[in-house]
């Protein structure tokens, strides 16, 4: 018995040699799970040819959308193969909060991150020719009003709980209406149907000449927008941002996940790719598997508390 | 008239072997894949993004550009062969179409969808350069509030789409609007009506719902009709009918105009494309006509309403699009990644710091749009006789196939095959009872736009001390109230007053 044992760990092991030796040996399938054209999209896009370099093999990227990400992310954990040839893009909050809301088959401890590579901070952004330049300007604006409207991008969402601490820190009756994505959103705010919208780096970046934007809610400065506020230095402790990074299906061999976690970090060093990231406004991070799966575990319990302090406001 | 000058000076740029030969692919590509029933322009434009990373930014828009506007257009062949809106675009290219078809009148359908698409095509382009920073502005000011509106009046086009009785039509409408509540909710993010199955959680796709309610109880009824060997009747087409046909459209200039405009304003609108303008000009049409009780029998007017307010949408959506940056249809949200891929920013400023660009991108898609029609009749007279000719126990299993194919091709989802499947046996159902698959995908469409606007118009509301007032107190939402309280008493008004109707027997 302890023979067939050690045998079998012992198939295993020179299987598995055998199997991160000859890592990857055909195209491997990148699955964005949201609509092309949109930011995840636009991440992939520009890594592709560095991973295709590092890996030897062809990269094809593929779009299974629907359900803000839950419809891929179930493939992921349920009916995906663990070789290593298929790795969909995840984002924080997203496989945090949709588990906490229910409905969706898949749990958050099932996705096994192998990197977290770029994160978008929200930032407060009002149109360019508002009278509010500043931060101080809003939270005069906003004093004693019976609410102000804060637009963003879906809700439960990195937008509506930093709108949600922005009110409760700053003591402001801010009212979030959520769009259903940044292409609805900036349009409400430029027809002036919202006071401001809770967004993300990119869109402040994306769209400089006609929004301005008044606090950005990251620990430190950015540099791609370097004369924004951090709420911090303002005094308001907002940090709150969306993260993106990639999965590989459970019970992917170990070997395999090192290949592509050293591939997805030796990508993301690459100054070319760091440019060209920064100028759409993203920022860069790394958290290798190890560190994702720290930061996944230590942000679980902090946006339930936020989607309880929700689910209160709504009653 | 600087943009005059840009305009010329765009003209060489297109007729580069290089350009010429991508817009030809473009729209070859287009028509095959609007042509696919559950293929959109969405998902054909989606598709072939990839292979523009190695254009330049004037290639890759000209090429995207064409096979958009190829695809609404080629979305018109299977709506008229094979009752199945080829797009979204089409649905109501299927109510008069699909009859002309099976009088044998298929190739004669063709040749209007093909002339009403140039029409609406080259009027929304037009219309995009002379009006749209107008536009852009008006296209801002449409918030919650007016969506909602929108949502509203869109559903009193079901009182002209559902011939005959009306109550079954809102029933209808009323149907589609369910199914449309199933899954994550578009404000919220609530999880509704799934029953706790996964397939269920991105609620029901629009493109499979469609190829199930037109096209399954079509196949069905073929099924039942075994006796028959051929769907359609053959019929001779003589020498001259191109240019009849053209010569018989162009006549209808009154109905070109309306239907051009209706779909061009739609377009501008972020969020409305040519699913929604096609249903709403094929109505308008019929509420201007002096015999609607013909529609949905195979008249002319009923094609030339919907092909050409569908391609006149395309310049609408490249409004908001090319000059505030936000796209305006979901096609125009993957035009905007192709632009940022290729290191421009869309927006006015596009507009002067690549003239070239901008300008090459207009004159190419306007030329794509002539290109399209000889490629088009080329393509369109092959699948006719295809169609044509095939005995029923072949077709039927072909049509399913492709069905299947194209549902599932949407969002490489199996969940998407069922759908089509399950609201293609409840459509059959349904039709069987009177309720007729346009009134329900209208409901299906206009659900979540209302719905949205209705949760977020409330939100708004908060500002002000009644919040239900929000709906009541903008300009834009009174026009739109209005428009609805008298189209939705149209019905009555029209039956007390027999002199518009014409001379009734």
């Amino acid at each position: 018995m302890k023979k067939a044992v050690l045998l079998m760990c012992l198939t295993i092991f020179v299987f598995s040699t055998f199997f991160a030796a000859n890592f990857p040996t055909k195209p491997i399938t990148y699955v964005v799970c949201f609509d092309p054209g949109g930011e995840s999209d636009i991440t992939a896009r520009i890594q592709q040819p560095y991973l295709e370099k590092i890996l030897g093999v062809p990269i094809v990227i593929t779009y299974k959308a629907g359900g803000g990400g839950a419809t891929g992310w179930s493939e992921l954990v349920n009916r995906a193969t663990p070789d290593g040839y298929s790795i969909y893009g995840t984002n924080l909050p997203h496989i945090i909060l949709q588990p906490i809301q229910g409905g969706v088959p898949y749990k958050t401890e099932q996705i096994e991150n192998i990197y977290f590579f770029q994160t978008t901070p929200c930032t407060l952004v009002v149109p360019i020719d508002s009278p509010i330049k500043t931060f101080e300007d809003f939270v005069k604006y906003a004093s004693g009003k019976k609410s102000v409207l804060i637009g963003g991008s879906g809700q439960p969402s990195a937008n509506s709980f930093a709108t949600l601490r922005l009110a409760k820190v700053a003591k402001l009756n801010l009212t979030y209406v959520p769009f259903t994505g940044t292409g609805t959103a900036v349009p409400a705010l430029l027809g002036g149907n919202v006071d401001a919208l809770m967004t993300y780096s990119t869109v402040s970046v994306q769209y400089k000449d006609k929004l301005r934007t008044i606090a950005i809610a990251t620990e430190q400065r950015v540099p791609f927008l370097p004369d924004v506020p951090t709420f911090r230095e303002l005094g308001y402790d907002v940090v709150e941002k969306a993260f993106r990074g990639v999965a590989v299906p459970p019970g992917t061999p170990a070997e395999i996940k090192r290949i592509l976690e050293a591939a997805f970090a030796e990508v993301n060093k690459n100054p070319e790719v760091r440019a060209k990231m920064e100028e759409i406004g993203f920022v860069m991070e790394d958290y290798n598997e190890e560190q994702s799966k720290e930061l996944v575990a230590r942000l679980i319990p902090y946006y339930k508390e936020l989607w309880d302090e929700t689910q209160k406001m709504g009653k | 008239m600087a943009s005059f000058q840009y305009l010329l000076s765009a003209i060489p740029q297109i007729l580069t072997a290089k350009i010429l030969f991508l817009m030809i692919g473009g729209v070859g590509i287009g028509l095959v894949i609007g042509a696919l029933p559950g293929m959109s322009a969405t998902m054909g434009v989606a598709l072939f993004l990839p292979l523009t990373y190695w254009m330049t930014p004037s290639e890759s828009l000209v090429f995207l550009g064409s096979l958009y506007m190829a695809a609404i257009y080629g979305g018109s062949f299977s709506a008229i062969l094979l009752r199945t809106p080829g797009t979204p675009s089409n649905i109501g290219t299927t109510f008069d179409g699909y009859p002309m078809a099976k009088q044998g009148k298929g190739w004669q359908a063709i040749l209007i969808a093909t002339y009403s698409s140039l029409y609406g095509g080259l009027f929304g382009m037009i219309c995009f350069l002379i009006f749209a920073p107008m536009l852009a502005r008006i296209a801002l000011r449409f918030g919650p509030p007016e969506y909602f509106w929108l949502g509203i009046f869109g559903l009193t086009v079901i009182s002209s789409l559902s011939r005959g009785n009306t109550l079954k039509g809102f029933i209808g409408g009323f149907i589609g609007m369910m199914i449309s509540f199933v899954g994550v909710a578009p404000i919220g993010g609530n999880v509704r009506f799934t029953f706790g199955s996964s397939h269920l959680i991105s609620g029901f796709g629009l493109i499979p719902a469609l190829v199930g309610l037109f096209c399954i109880p079509e196949v069905i009824n073929m099924v039942i009709q075994r006796g028959q060997k051929q769907l359609f009747i053959e019929a001779k087409v003589e020498k001259g009918t191109a240019l009849r046909i053209f010569v018989e459209v162009m006549k209808k200039q009154l109905d070109l105009i309306r239907a051009s405009i209706i779909g061009f304003i739609i377009g501008v609108l972020p969020g409305a494309g040519g699913n929604i303008a096609n249903l709403v000009s094929y109505s308008e049409a019929m509420r201007a006509s002096k015999h609607p009780e013909k529609f949905g029998t195979g008249v002319a007017e009923g094609v030339i309403a919907t092909e050409t307010s569908n391609n006149a949408t395309v310049g609408g959506g490249f409004v908001p699009l090319m000059t505030l940056g936000v796209p305006g249809t979901p096609v125009d949200a993957i035009l905007y990644g192709a632009l940022l891929i290729q290191g421009l920013r869309p927006g006015a400023e596009l507009f002067t710091t690549r003239a070239d660009v901008v300008y090459t991108f207009i004159v190419g898609v306007i030329a794509a749009t002539l290109i399209m029609v000889p490629i088009g009749l080329l393509f369109g007279k092959g699948m006719t006789k295809v169609v044509y000719k095939i005995p029923i126990h072949v077709l039927v299993p072909v049509i399913l196939l492709l069905t299947m194919i194209g549902s599932y091709c949407v969002q490489n989802n199996i969940s998407d095959v069922y759908t089509m499947l399950i609201l293609g046996v409840l459509g059959y159902i349904l039709r069987r009872f009177g309720f007729e698959a346009g009134p329900i995908t209208l409901g299906l469409i206009l659900g979540p736009i209302a719905e949205t606007g209705f949760t977020q118009g409330l939100l708004m509301g908060r500002k002000l001390d009644y919040p239900w007032t929000v709906f009541f107190i903008r300009p834009i939402s009174w026009v739109l109230i209005v428009l609805s309280v008298l189209f939705l008493l149209w019905p009555l008004i029209r039956k007390q007053s027999p002199s518009v109707g014409g001379v009734k027997q």
